[in-house]
């Protein structure tokens, strides 16, 4: 077989805390589109960032043509002819076509649109697309402007194409297009990474599967092999290398790593109860890059951890600001005990017990240049006791900070240190702290363990099914569905807006899970 | 840096880190000052003017002779009150630039209203109420701006510039169309006497607005570090995003900081009429909204710190007018030295942050 234009051999690339790829290789040959696959975190965008030369590998290397090599800036990736097109359009949308495309030239010198428009013309016809040159960007459709995207990453060279979720953001005509595009380039030599999440596409489009998992690659299905696959074998044998029954030496491994295979604590919800929390017919407004609601309805009993899996962008953030009172519901109603609260905003909500741990911790969390004792009381300004008659009290608020730190073992110099110099785990604590105190009810978890470390999410999870036993109604939203596996009494899924469906977590979830994540109905 | 940020800063540091935090930040400022003298000399000696003749003069009609000292003092009340109308606006994040247009506005209202109600009321009364309403007037031209920006999310910068220039042209037209006073040849309104104005302070020439302007100024400075009010304002200027989160109502507080800004900026202007001037003349139009607005970047925001630095500028522009006629420079090198500190504690800033960030603090 002809050397790969590009590999990877046993890349390996830590961050604090993590290690993000583990030993990876890989090979990506002309002519052929590899897809790769895994969850959020599986270390899928840390092998693209070495690829395109925003990040340098700790060990391993990288081959070009069988070369060795050292791609050390992201013009070193395009000068290889490598191109990467992300997830978010990276144009300037008042440029035109043709501008855009020009841009990144060496300053000194001219601009040259004779040459640029024949470079234009060239790309044009390979990737069988029509677009004005002289068109605004801002004025293109989002599949337009990701063609001028990968018509700049192709700008200087069409070795390697990596797609990062491209489709994520596109109509289904636009996605329909993109796959010609990209099998026209495969056909035409070019070698193809695509990343992405949904099966479906993957079954389509790819060549060649890989999936990553936890940093390291946990099984491929070759061109030949995949082709003698339907569909259906495909998926089964992708969502068990993805989420399913692990091989008993990988299981070792992951213990050795510190991560063992997760179960699932089989927890009494009494459901015949009055629920909690329900949600009819929910929807929200659309907002430039988020996923609006399209009708959501649910039912939450008290004690019950309701997990709500899926792909991230596909309403999550919108469900959770919706029932926080921070997004209003354009219809339908949310019922606490049984109580319209949905034109209620935050404070009145807070009142009635329902609390929102964002995932945006420094984001809208907190205000990171104010202390952690301000941060602790930031939804209770002007509220007594910490504020009498409008005046803050702030012996009162130092003393309750003081009081939270040593409760909830928040490690900070003091509580009048910024919050912003606190580790991300103790920033966590900082919120779970203000949240989750006598008078909650109902709690709202984004991504409870996003970014946080092994022994900080398992406190995370530990805080969350104490609270829940404790009869607090609980949701958590999260892209792991292994943190969903182990904590969560039923588990829905996010699809495009839409609740996709509920299913009670127990034996064979995952696939069910797997198969609503991608798009499929529930089985 | 916040308000809140800068009170961690203060009580966090103990015993003799405090002392050398204090140390450096007395370095931070007095280093640009320092520097900014040092270049402002040179660009004079360029010039062929002698530096020290100029700083010589500045100092001693600024701050050393006794009617100098007045007139600094006294110039102090309007600047001081639009800087504590610029420090509400600022700390919440919302960039009223629009103060002189406020200020001019609030300054023909003060001008028209109180040669007329001249004998109908008590002095006190007359006083207290041409300030109410000329605050009042300012904080109305604000609510268009403030509106825009808290329904549409359209930037403030734009909006309150250009309703400031309109509010200048509208304080002329007033002026000239409905408060002209007959017995006079060039366009200005009445004159309210001397024994009616805001009673002078002892022997002085300066008048009682300079009390009042601190008074302001320290209360909006206790507002912001001790009221609920004042960290509502600070959470919306330092992170909106958290602002939502925590359910604060974000354009409400919009709307009620702005119209409070654009309300000490006009009690500043009516402070001006009714202790210095007692008339507004067509066209007049001291421009100092626009002057503050570095006074307070200085500051970094701090009611205290804008004191000494609306002190300092005081006494430059007094000075410095007197001195620029006498070396025969232009009037506006005073802007230059201010521009020159601007940049030099901007410099310095920086480098500190670097050395900060190096020393891992």
């Amino acid at each position: 077989m002809a050397v790969p234009v590009a590999a990877v051999r046993n890349v390996t690339k830590r961050f604090p805390g993590v290690v993000a790829n583990d030993g990876v290789s890989l090979e990506f040959n002309a002519g052929e589109i590899h897809v790769l696959l895994g969850e959020n975190g599986a270390g899928k965008s840390t092998l693209i960032g070495i690829l395109a030369g925003m990040q340098q590998p700790d060990e391993g290397e990288i081959l070009i043509g069988g070369r060795p090599v050292r791609i050390t800036s992201p013009r070193a990736s395009l000068e290889l002819g490598i191109g990467t097109v992300f997830q978010h359009v990276l144009l300037v949308p008042s440029l035109t076509v043709i501008e855009n495309l020009m841009l990144g030239g060496p300053w000194w010198r001219n601009l040259l649109r004779g040459p640029a428009l024949a470079r234009f013309r060239e790309l044009s016809q390979l990737l069988g697309v029509e677009i004005d040159p002289d068109a605004q960007v801002g004025r293109l459709s989002l599949g337009e402007q990701q063609q001028v995207e990968i018509m700049r990453a192709l700008w200087r060279g069409e070795k390697v194409l990596i797609l990062d979720e491209p489709t994520s953001m596109l109509t289904p005509q636009g996605v329909k297009d993109l796959g010609a595009v990209m099998k026209r380039l495969r056909d035409k030599g070019v070698a193809l990474i695509l990343i992405t999440h949904k099966l479906v596409e993957a079954y389509e489009l790819g060549d060649r599967i890989s999936v990553l998992r936890l940093g390291r690659l946990v099984g491929a299905l070759p061109p030949e092999r995949k082709r003698a696959m339907s569909e259906q074998e495909v998926t089964d044998a992708v969502i068990e290398m993805m989420f399913g029954t692990v091989a008993q030496h990988e299981r070792d491994a992951e213990i050795l790593v510190g991560r063992g295979r997760r179960t699932h604590r089989a927890r009494h919800v009494d459901r015949a109860g009055p629920p909690r929390l329900q949600a009819r017919g929910l929807a929200t407004q659309a907002t430039r890059g988020a996923c609006p609601l399209r009708g959501v309805d649910f039912d939450l009993w008290p004690g019950e951890v309701l997990g709500i899996a899926g792909v991230d962008g596909n309403g999550q953030k919108h469900l959770a600001e919706m029932l926080a009172g921070q997004r209003a519901a354009a219809s339908g109603t949310i019922l606490l005990d049984g109580r319209d609260i949905t034109a209620d905003a935050v404070p009145e909500r807070r009142r009635r017990g329902v609390r929102y741990v964002t995932d945006e911790r420094l984001g809208e969390g907190t205000v990171g240049a104010f202390s952690v004792a301000t941060n602790l009381v930031l939804k209770e300004i002007g509220a007594p006791p910490f504020f009498r008659r409008g005046v803050s009290d702030w012996d009162h608020i130092h003393d309750h900070a003081r009081a939270l730190i040593k409760r909830n073992d928040i490690r900070t110099p003091s509580e009048k240190t910024p919050v912003a110099k606190l580790s991300g785990g103790n920033i966590q604590k900082v919120l779970l702290a203000r949240e989750l105190n006598a008078e909650a009810g109902v709690v709202i978890f984004n991504k409870p363990t996003y970014g946080l470390d092994l022994q900080n999410t398992r406190l995370a999870h530990e805080r969350i099914l104490a609270g829940a036993d404790q009869g607090l109604a609980t949701i958590v939203i999260s892209t792991d569905l292994d943190e969903l596996l182990e904590i969560s009494d039923r588990i829905g899924v996010m699809f495009q807006g839409h609740l996709a469906g509920i299913v009670e977590n127990g034996p064979d979830v995952e696939r069910k899970v797997g198969l609503l994540m991608t798009g499929a109905k529930a089985a | 840096m916040t308000a809140e940020a800068q009170q961690v800063a203060r009580r966090g540091a103990p015993g003799s880190a405090g002392a050398r935090d204090a140390m450096a930040s007395v370095l931070r400022v007095a280093v640009p000052i320092l520097l900014a003298l040092a270049v402002g000399g040179i660009i004079l000696l360029v010039l062929g003017k002698d530096p020290l003749a100029y700083y010589g003069y500045v100092a001693r009609r600024g701050l050393l002779t006794w009617g100098g000292l007045q007139e600094t003092l006294t110039r102090m009340s309007p600047l001081l009150l639009i800087a504590a109308g610029l420090i509400v606006a600022f700390r919440a994040g919302i960039w009223n630039l629009g103060g002189d247009g406020q200020f001019l506005l609030a300054a023909v209202i003060t001008a028209a209203l109180a040669p007329a109600l001249v004998g109908t009321l008590p002095k006190v009364a007359i006083l207290v109420a041409c300030m109410i309403v000329s605050a009042a007037v300012a904080a109305l031209w604000a609510v268009i701006p403030a509106v825009l920006k808290a329904r549409y999310g359209i930037n403030e910068i734009i909006t309150s510039l250009m309703m400031s220039f309109l509010g200048i042209s509208f304080a002329n037209v007033l002026v000239k169309l409905f408060f002209w006073d007959p017995s006079t040849t060039v366009p200005q309104t009445r004159t309210l006497p001397v024994e009616e104005r805001l009673p002078r302070l002892f022997d002085t020439t300066i008048h009682s607005g300079v009390l009042i302007a601190l008074a302001v100024v320290i209360l909006v400075h206790l507002m912001m570090t001790r009221t609920a009010f004042g960290l509502k304002l600070q959470v919306v200027g330092a992170n909106p995003a958290a602002a939502v989160h925590a359910g604060l109502n974000v354009p409400w507080l919009t709307i009620a900081t702005f119209t409070l800004s654009a309300a000490l900026i006009g009690l500043g202007g009516s402070v001006e009429i009714l202790g210095v001037f007692g008339t507004v003349r067509a066209d007049w139009n001291p421009a100092f909204g626009l002057l503050v607005v570095p006074l307070v970047f200085l500051a970094r925001f701090n009611g205290y710190a804008a004191i000494a630095f609306t002190l300092f500028f005081s006494a430059l522009m007094i000075g410095g007018d007197s001195a620029a006629r006498r070396i025969g420079v232009p009037q506006h090198f005073v802007l230059v030295l201010v521009a020159l500190l601007l940049i030099f504690l901007a410099v310095v800033e920086y480098l500190d942050h670097q050395r900060r960030k190096r020393i891992g603090a």
